[in-house]
C-alpha cells in the first residue's frame, strides 16, 4: 500500500513538473528551483510535513522535498534557540544528502567519462 | 556596383571556378544515415581517440583537410589559401588544425552558413587571380557543440520537438581554376536577418526568415525562379524550419517547386532520436560534398543552389535573452 | 532590420509549423518514471525502517542512497537516457539532483580538476542550493513566526 500512495504522489508531482516544463520555455533547471522553493512556500504554510507523513517518498522524493527539509532545519533551530539560531539550522537535516551528492558527485565524475 | 555585380547582392565569376574534389569525414550516427555509404570517411569513435571533444572536432579537420590534398594528389604547397571555421568559441577548432598546414589561413565565422560564406570567398579569390586553388571547409561537433551551446553531455534533458542534433563531421572542398565541371556561377551574399526568435532549441524557425531572404534576392536578381535549379540544396533548416521557408517562398512569390531538399532533415536515419534532424557546419558541407557533388560528376543533377543558413547567437547572448540574428549564403553549382 | 510587428507577424506565422509536444504522452511518461523511483525510495525507506532506524534517519539515508544511485547511472550512461523517457520524471526526484551535479562535473573534467571540474559541477545543483537555502531562512522565520 505505501507503495502504491508513494507511486501516485511521487508521479503526480513530476508530472507537475512536466506540465510547467512542456509549456513555458523554462529549462529544467528552472523547474527544480521552482520546486526546491514552493517546497520552502509549503513547509512554511504547514502542508509539506503532512503530506510526507502521509505518502513517505512520494512527497520525499522529489526536489521539493529538499525545501522541507531545509526550511525544517531551519524552523527546528528557531524553536531551540530562537532568532539567534536562524543560520544554524538550515543544513541540520539536509546536510547529509548535500555531502553525499557533493562526494559522490566528485567520485564518480573522476571514475567515468561522458560517452555518448 | 562593380562589374561583376548582377542586381543587389549577387555576384558572377568571370572565370567559374571548378570545384575540383571534395572530401567528407563524419561520426557514426551520421555514418549510419541514409548518406553512410557515400562518406569518404566514417569514424566509430565520436571521440577519435582523443582526450577531450575539442582535440576530436580538431582531428576531423586536419583529417577532412590532408585526405582532400592527398585525394588530389596535391601538396600543401600547391594550395593558396585554406578557408574553414567552426562553432566553437573564436573557431578553435578550424584555428588549431590550421596550425597543421603551411597554407596561408583565412578563420570564417559564418556559424552553420560557414562552408557557404567559404567556397563564395574562395570562389571570388580564384576568381579575382588571387589563388589557383583554394580548400573551403567547415567542422562541427555533437558534443564539443552541445557542451558549448547547452547542457553537460551525461545531463538527462528531454529535447523539444524542434530541437536539433548537431552533425559530427567536416567537409573540405577543393576550389580552383580548370575545365572540370561542376563549377561555380553566381553566389548571393546574405544579409543578417533577426526575426526575433529567441528559443535556442528552435534553430529552423530562426534562420528560415534569413534563408528566404537570400533566396528571394538570389532569384530576384537574375530573374531566374526556382525551378531554374535541380536542386536548391539548404544545410541545417531541419523539418521546422523547411517547412516555414517553403511558406515564406511561396508569399514572397518564389514557391519552391518540390526541388528543396535540407541536409539536416535528410542526414540521419528515420529512427535516430534527432527531433527536427541535424544542424551544424559540417550538415551542409559534408552534404553537398559527398551526397550532391558525386551526383553531378555523374551528371544526374546539373544545376544546384546550396543555400548555407547560420544562426549568429553565442550562449552569452542567449542568457542575455537576445533574439538570433540569422545569415544566409546562397552559391550556385552547375554542371556546364 | 525587421521591426517589431515584422518580428511578431513572423512569430505568429512560424507557430503554425512548430510541432507541439506531447503533452500527454510526456507527463504520462514522466507519471510512471518518477512514480517508480518514489516507488523504489519507499523500498530503501522501508529496508531502513526495518534495521530498526528512526523515522528521520531512515528518510535522510533513503536521500543518500538514491543519491548514490543517481550518481552512478549517470556515470554509466544510463540517467540520460532514462531522462530522454521520463523527463521531469526522472529529473525532479532527488536521483536527478545527482545527475546534475556528476553529468556536470564529468564534462569539466577536460578543462581541470579545481576550476574545471569542481567549479563547475555546480551548474545546475548551485542554483536550487542557493534559491534553496535562501528560501528555507525566509520560509523557516515565517512558519516560526506563524507557528511559534
Amino acid at each position: 500500500m505505501d507503495y502504491l500512495v508513494a507511486f501516485l504522489v511521487g508521479g503526480v508531482i513530476v508530472t507537475i513538473g512536466q506540465i510547467i516544463y512542456d509549456s513555458t520555455k523554462l529549462s529544467m533547471g528552472h523547474v527544480m528551483v521552482l520546486f526546491v522553493v514552493g517546497g520552502s512556500v509549503l513547509t512554511a504554510l504547514g502542508l509539506y510535513e503532512p503530506l510526507v507523513k502521509l505518502t513517505g517518498a512520494g512527497a520525499s522524493l522529489p526536489v521539493s522535498n529538499f525545501g522541507y527539509v531545509l526550511t525544517q532545519g531551519v524552523y527546528e533551530a528557531l524553536l531551540e534557540s530562537g532568532l539567534p539560531g536562524i543560520f544554524s539550522g538550515v543544513f541540520r537535516l539536509a546536510g547529509g544528502a548535500i555531502a553525499a551528492a557533493i562526494v559522490f558527485g566528485f567520485l564518480f565524475a573522476l571514475l567515468f567519462q561522458p560517452r555518448k | 556596383m562593380a562589374g561583376k555585380f548582377v542586381g543587389k547582392q549577387t555576384v558572377t565569376f568571370s572565370s567559374t571556378p571548378s570545384v575540383l574534389e571534395t572530401f567528407s569525414i563524419v561520426g557514426p550516427m551520421e555514418g549510419r544515415g541514409p548518406w553512410g555509404s557515400e562518406f569518404d570517411t566514417v569514424i566509430d569513435d565520436e571521440k577519435y581517440g582523443e582526450k577531450t571533444w575539442e582535440k576530436a572536432e580538431r582531428k576531423l579537420v586536419i583529417e577532412a583537410v590532408s585526405q582532400l590534398l592527398a585525394k588530389s594528389k596535391l601538396q600543401p604547397s600547391d594550395i593558396d589559401f585554406l578557408l574553414a571555421g567552426d562553432l566553437l568559441n573564436q573557431i578553435t577548432s578550424a584555428n588549431f588544425a590550421a596550425a597543421a598546414f603551411p597554407i596561408s589561413f583565412f578563420g570564417l565565422y559564418g556559424a552553420c552558413s560557414t562552408i557557404a560564406e567559404a567556397m563564395i570567398l574562395a570562389a571570388m579569390l580564384v576568381d579575382g587571380d588571387y589563388g589557383e586553388k583554394v580548400i573551403a571547409a567547415a567542422s562541427s561537433h555533437n558534443k564539443s557543440v552541445e557542451r558549448q551551446y547547452r547542457f553537460p553531455i551525461e545531463l538527462g534533458v528531454q529535447r523539444p520537438p524542434t530541437a536539433q542534433w548537431t552533425v559530427t563531421g567536416c567537409g573540405s572542398i577543393l576550389l580552383g581554376r580548370g575545365d572540370k565541371s561542376p563549377k561555380v556561377t553566381f553566389a548571393t551574399v546574405g544579409k543578417v536577418v533577426d526575426m526575433g526568435a529567441k528559443d535556442s532549441n528552435d534553430m529552423g524557425s530562426a534562420m528560415a526568415p534569413a534563408a528566404a531572404d537570400t533566396l528571394t534576392a538570389h532569384f530576384r536578381d537574375l530573374a531566374k525562379n526556382p525551378s531554374d535549379y535541380d536542386l536548391i540544396i539548404t544545410g541545417d533548416l531541419g523539418k521546422v524550419g523547411s517547412s516555414i521557408l517553403a511558406e515564406l517562398m511561396e508569399q514572397a512569390g518564389f514557391p519552391l517547386a518540390g526541388n528543396h531538399i535540407d541536409c539536416g532533415a535528410s542526414i540521419y536515419a528515420e529512427d535516430e532520436d534527432v527531433h527536427a534532424g541535424g544542424s551544424g557546419c559540417a550538415a551542409l558541407a559534408v552534404g553537398f560534398g559527398s551526397h550532391f557533388y558525386p551526383k553531378m560528376l555523374r551528371g544526374e543533377v546539373k544545376k544546384v543552389l546550396l543555400a548555407g543558413t547560420g544562426a549568429l547567437h553565442s550562449p552569452l547572448s542567449t542568457q542575455q535573452n537576445e533574439t538570433i540574428p540569422c545569415i544566409c549564403h546562397a552559391v550556385a553549382i552547375e554542371v556546364i | 532590420m525587421a521591426n517589431k510587428s515584422q518580428q511578431q507577424a513572423y512569430q505568429q506565422l512560424a507557430k503554425k509549423h512548430i510541432p507541439k509536444p506531447d503533452y500527454l504522452g510526456n507527463s504520462l511518461r514522466a507519471f510512471l518514471v518518477g512514480g517508480a523511483i518514489s516507488a523504489l525510495g519507499q523500498g530503501v525507506t522501508n529496508f531502513y525502517l526495518s534495521t530498526g532506524m528512526a523515522e528521520s534517519e531512515a528518510g535522510a539515508y533513503t536521500a543518500i542512497t538514491m543519491i548514490f544511485l543517481g550518481a552512478l547511472l549517470t556515470g554509466l550512461g544510463i540517467y540520460d537516457n532514462l531522462a530522454k523517457i521520463g523527463g521531469a520524471g526522472s529529473a525532479l526526484p532527488i536521483t536527478g539532483f545527482a545527475n546534475t551535479i556528476v553529468s556536470a562535473a564529468m564534462d569539466f573534467k577536460s578543462e581541470g580538476y579545481v576550476l574545471g571540474m569542481a567549479a563547475q559541477m555546480y551548474k545546475i545543483a548551485g542554483p536550487v542550493i542557493t534559491y534553496g537555502v535562501t528560501s528555507a531562512i525566509l520560509a523557516g522565520l515565517v512558519k516560526w513566526l506563524l507557528w511559534g
